[in-house]
């Protein structure tokens, strides 16, 4: 190319360089000189000898050395078997740089990786050592079959399809395809039909909400508000200023200093799935810190109450900082501004954390006045409607 | 076993019947026993001595496949063991076992077994660690054989579509990591799969359906532990098997691609036979791996699920990460912002979450099984290539995937910005916009760092090739000057820097045919040469024989037999690049090695 590097032309015919031109810095130049295009290939360098190829002394090392290799492995595998009856469960050492470990763990573990190292790293050694170092060569071939083995290929199908006279009958060639495009149907409908339920409107739903009737539809008893995970009911005056207290709704969780034997014994079934929908977070602000009127409203004298499942994909939200009144979510970090109605002040969740309204029962305990009036947790599709 | 399998001539059946050769020795004759009875009935002898000839190359880059073949090997065999104790049960128990600390808690099955399997049965916390440090050490090492694959170009025909079947596993090795971290049902995993539902839920129109489907009615239910049970033993495994198994055979039909190097070239492989040299090299490099895996899990622990406690979906976990291998759908998470979230027509659409945890994985493994077939496109190439690029001879392929990979390195890193936040000492808001913001110039940056270091070290490359190496030796010359000799390569040291084919862009014809019409696919092909420019304008191209002999007409060089030059550059107007190597005729452009 000529001093001029001009990258975006493809082809520049030859003749306009000067003849000969030569760039000494990389030797670049026009015209060959008769010289080949390339390079040739020098072929296989000559081969090496190693000190087990050269003496009798050098491979006897080796196969010492394999040996040797091959002895830890039964060895390890020696260890391991004592070890397996010998070392009690529940002994503990301490090593240094790792720890506190279980005893019977790290002595199996590591014999049996002695075991196993010692067979690898002999028969590595051994193949380095000892076995042939001649390189061998072997000859690839193109992939593609030959012209008449795929010629071949076509005739099979097109005789396939012609004797049976799959060509010359539509009617088959129609039905079968259909059938054929068919038949997977059944099994799909089966796996799909069957996995699950639909969610109707459970997942706007929460045990606050109250029992479902059979017209489908919730209906609402205040509930108390009682502490996660004893059971017991929370009185207004035990939440001080800065205390966070997890609740789940009064009869979920066993509450044992309850009368009612049904308080008592709690939820039989479906705990779990009741609970990642009605936990909540219970906080006393300074009224006078609260900026949002509805929160004001919804709390009794700055305790406020908010969902516990975050807004973004329902890691339970949980870390209280209490001079700036925030709430983060462990699993991505979406804070959320308690003063603020938990509106999202950080990260990736978009809505504010649900209020539950709460107010306090003539025992002076608190109570949800209402259920949550927006579905709690992830966003889904209809959760608006 | 040679004789004894031979055929004999129908007329030989008779009196004085000759015996088969009988094999020398003693031992000899034993194998030979064998494997004629098995041969009698197969008639297997050929294809296996076939495949025990079968040459091998040899780099240490290809031994990063073979350890997540092994490694995946070592988690099937200590996950059939998990089997035999692991109960796939969310039914809840009281716990009785010997780890204190959890006495009389309530539990799912799972967790209990799980509990008993690190404390009850004795060895049991072994098999579970080597489980899971073999899942660790499968995906880890699946990564890292696909960017060799990558970065040398081994994905080019004929083998995309084991580069297809490649992607596929890796993407499914991450699938059964996941399965089998959420099975303990220990408070982390059980976190990770309260995620995952968020995940389904946040599908466009079919979320909640999809996610009552998965779990069988509302988070977490009974069903989610046995389903993923049978996805993680029975589904995934089976179809890893499969897909392991075409992916083997075929490089066995393909033989292994291999470095240029003196000897080498595209219709050969040089290497070792399979017998016996790589059959104890491969064989003991599997004991070497599992032993590996069986120190670690000795003497690190992975998992530790008893200190979680059982799940429960209120207690908070504090700081939770994911195994490596969900970090980067995890920082996606994170640093997507929620005004992705919004609503339309009352129904609400949360790409904050579902371009991350449904969008992400799909996308990057699309491109992924998409980039062979783009880049065979724009060269127009059809030729095999069974010897592979030096990274650095591919400097736009080898910018791209180091721009892929600081994407992914970025998103991973983005899932520790908590972590990062607390180690620093600074805001979390100030590091997720930071990771925000270097998604915007980090991979571009990247991209061009890599290309500029390519390309400096294919001119390293041609300057050893044209100057020699440095001989230490100073010489004087008549006129009193100074200078070193330079040492000419040997043919074979030579030979790796200079066997590679000259390219240069695709040009671009005319948008018009003779009459003025406009040509049928123009502007595809306006596409393409725009993007042949891309990948090759300034392509660094190997020295020829005439350029070397040139450069032989310098000081301290004695003239060989070339064309003498006519005229010298300034070495100041020499801007160091080069562009299309004129003295090669278009023929050569793409065309398969010509060696
Ligand atoms: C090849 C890829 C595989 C990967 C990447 C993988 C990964 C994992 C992981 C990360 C765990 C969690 C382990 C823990 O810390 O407790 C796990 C658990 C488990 N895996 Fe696998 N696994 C694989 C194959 C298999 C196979 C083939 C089986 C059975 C045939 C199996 C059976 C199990 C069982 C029973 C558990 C639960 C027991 C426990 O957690 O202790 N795995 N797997
Ligand atoms: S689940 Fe709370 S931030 Fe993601």
């Amino acid at each position: 190319m000529s001093e001029h590097d001009t990258p975006d032309t493809a082809v520049v015919p030859a003749d306009d360089f000067g003849h000969g031109a030569v760039r000494l810095d990389e030797g670049h130049v026009i015209g060959t000189g008769g010289l080949p295009d390339r390079f040739e290939n020098p072929g296989l360098p000559p081969h090496q000898p190693r000190m087990s190829d050269l003496t009798e002394a050098g491979a006897k090392r080796a196969e010492k050395q394999v040996a040797a290799l091959f002895s830890v492995s039964i060895l390890g595998t020696l260890v391991f078997l004592v070890s397996y009856f010998a070392i009690a469960r529940d002994t503990y050492v301490f090593i240094p740089g790792i720890g506190d470990v279980d005893l019977s763990n790290v002595v199996l573990g590591t014999s049996l990786g002695a075991a196993l190292l010692g067979i690898g790293l002999g028969a590595v050694h051994w193949a380095k050592t000892l076995m042939p170092d001649h390189e061998s060569v072997e000859m690839r071939h193109t992939m593609r079959s030959s012209e008449e083995r795929r010629q071949g290929f076509v005739d099979t199908l097109r005789a396939g399809g012609e004797t049976s006279q799959l060509t010359r009958r539509p009617l088959i060639k129609v039905t079968l395809g259909a059938a054929m495009g068919l038949f997977a149907l059944p099994l799909l409908v089966q796996l799909v039909g069957g996995l699950g339920r639909l969610p109707k409107n459970e997942l706007s739903l929460t045990y606050w909400s109250g029992e479902v009737g059979p017209d489908g539809k919730p209906h609402f008893k205040p509930l108390r508000l009682a502490r996660d995970p004893e059971g017991t009911p929370i009185k207004a005056e035990d939440v001080t200023i800065g205390s966070v207290f997890h609740v789940q709704p009064d009869g979920l969780l066993p509450d044992p200093t309850s009368d009612e034997p049904e308080l008592r014994a709690g939820l039989e079934s479906g705990i779990l799935e009741a609970k990642s929908k009605a936990a909540v977070l219970l906080m006393r602000l300074n009224p006078s810190d609260i900026k949002s009127q509805k929160e004001k409203d919804w709390g009794y004298d700055g305790i406020v109450a908010y969902s516990k499942i975050c807004t973004h994909v329902g890691c339970p939200v949980g870390l209280y900082e209490q001079q700036t009144h925030h709430l983060l979510c462990p699993c991505h970090q979406s804070t959320f501004d308690v003063t603020d109605d938990c509106k999202v002040i950080f990260g990736p969740a978009k809505r504010p954390l649900p209020q539950l309204k709460i107010t306090v029962d003539d025992e002076g305990y608190l109570i949800a006045t209402q259920p949550f009036r927006e579905a709690v947790g992830p966003s889904f599709w209809e959760r608006g409607q | 076993m040679s004789a004894s399998t031979s055929s004999r001539p129908a007329d030989a059946l008779r009196d004085g019947d000759s015996k088969h050769a009988a094999p020398t020795s003693k031992a000899a004759q034993k194998v030979g026993g064998v494997a004629g009875w098995i041969d009698d009935r197969t008639g297997a002898a050929g294809g296996v001595n076939y495949l025990l000839k079968k040459v091998f190359p040899d780099h240490w880059s290809f031994m990063l496949g073979e350890i997540a073949m092994y490694s995946m090997i070592v988690c099937l065999l200590s996950g059939v063991f998990l089997t035999f104790w692991f109960v796939p049960s969310a039914g809840e128990v009281v716990y009785h076992g010997s780890f204190a600390p959890l006495q009389g808690v309530k539990m799912s099955e799972a967790y209990q077994s799980t509990l008993d399997i690190s404390f009850d049965i004795r060895g049991g916390l072994v098999i579970r660690q080597i489980h899971h440090w073999a899942a660790l050490m499968f995906t880890v090492a699946v990564s890292a054989h696909m960017f060799r694959v990558f970065f040398t170009g081994a994905f080019r025909k004929p083998r995309e579509l084991n580069w297809v079947i490649g992607c596929i596993l890796s993407m499914l090795a991450i699938v059964e990591g996941f399965a089998g971290y959420s099975l303990p049902d220990d408070l982390l995993s059980g976190t990770g799969l309260r995620a995952a539902e968020g995940f389904m839920q946040s599908a466009p129109v079919v979320g909640s359906y999809l996610a009552y489907l998965v779990f069988d009615g509302p988070f977490p239910g009974e069903a989610i532990i046995p389903r993923l049970y049978s996805v993680h033993v029975l589904l995934l495994p089976a179809i890893l098997i499969g897909l392991f198994t075409a992916h083997i055979v075929l490089v066995a039909v393909q033989k292994h691609t291999q470095f240029p190097g003196p000897g080498k070239t595209n219709d050969n492989v040089v290497g070792y036979p399979v017998m016996p040299v790589y059959a104890a090299k491969a064989g003991g490099f599997f004991f070497i791996v599992f032993g590996v895996i069986s120190l670690m899990a000795a003497l690190i622990q992975i998992n530790p699920i008893w200190g979680y406690g059982p799940y429960d979906p209120s207690p908070v976990t504090a700081g939770s990460q994911p195994d490596w291998y969900m970090g980067f759908a995890d920082g996606a998470l994170r640093i997507t912002p929620n005004w992705l979230e919004f609503t339309a027509l009352g129904y609400t659409v949360s790409l904050n979450i579902a371009l991350g945890a449904l969008g992400l994985i799909p996308v990057f493994y699309g491109v992924a099984i998409a980039y062979p077939f783009v880049e065979g496109w724009i060269k127009g190439d059809k030729g095999e290539h069974h010897l592979l690029d030096r990274p650095r001879n591919v400097p736009v392929r080898t910018a791209l995937g180091v721009a892929a990979l600081t994407y992914y390195f970025i998103f991973m890193f983005a899932a520790g910005n908590d972590i990062i936040a607390i180690k620093l000492g600074m805001s979390i808001n100030d590091i997720t916009h930071f990771f925000q913001a270097t998604l915007f110039f980090l991979p571009m940056l990247m991209f061009w760092i890599t290309k500029r270091i390519c390309l400096s070290l294919q001119r390293h490359d041609r300057d050893l090739v044209l100057h020699g190496r440095e001989s230490g030796t100073i010489i004087r010359t008549a006129d009193g000057k100074f200078f070193e000799r330079h040492e000419d390569l040997d043919p074979y040291t030579r030979w790796p820097l200079v066997q590679q084919d000259p390219v240069h862009p695709i040009q671009l014809e005319s948008g018009v045919d003779a009459n003025g019409v406009a040509r049928k696919g123009a502007r595809k092909e306006r596409l393409r040469a725009k993007l042949s420019n891309f990948y090759f304008r300034d392509a660094v191209n190997p020295v020829t024989p005439a350029e070397l002999a040139a450069a032989h007409v310098g000081p301290g060089h004695e003239a060989i037999d070339a064309e003498p030059p006519t005229h010298e550059i300034e070495p100041d107007k020499v801007d160091g690049r080069m562009g299309i190597d004129a003295v090669h005729d278009d023929s050569h452009e793409f065309g398969s090695s010509t060696h």
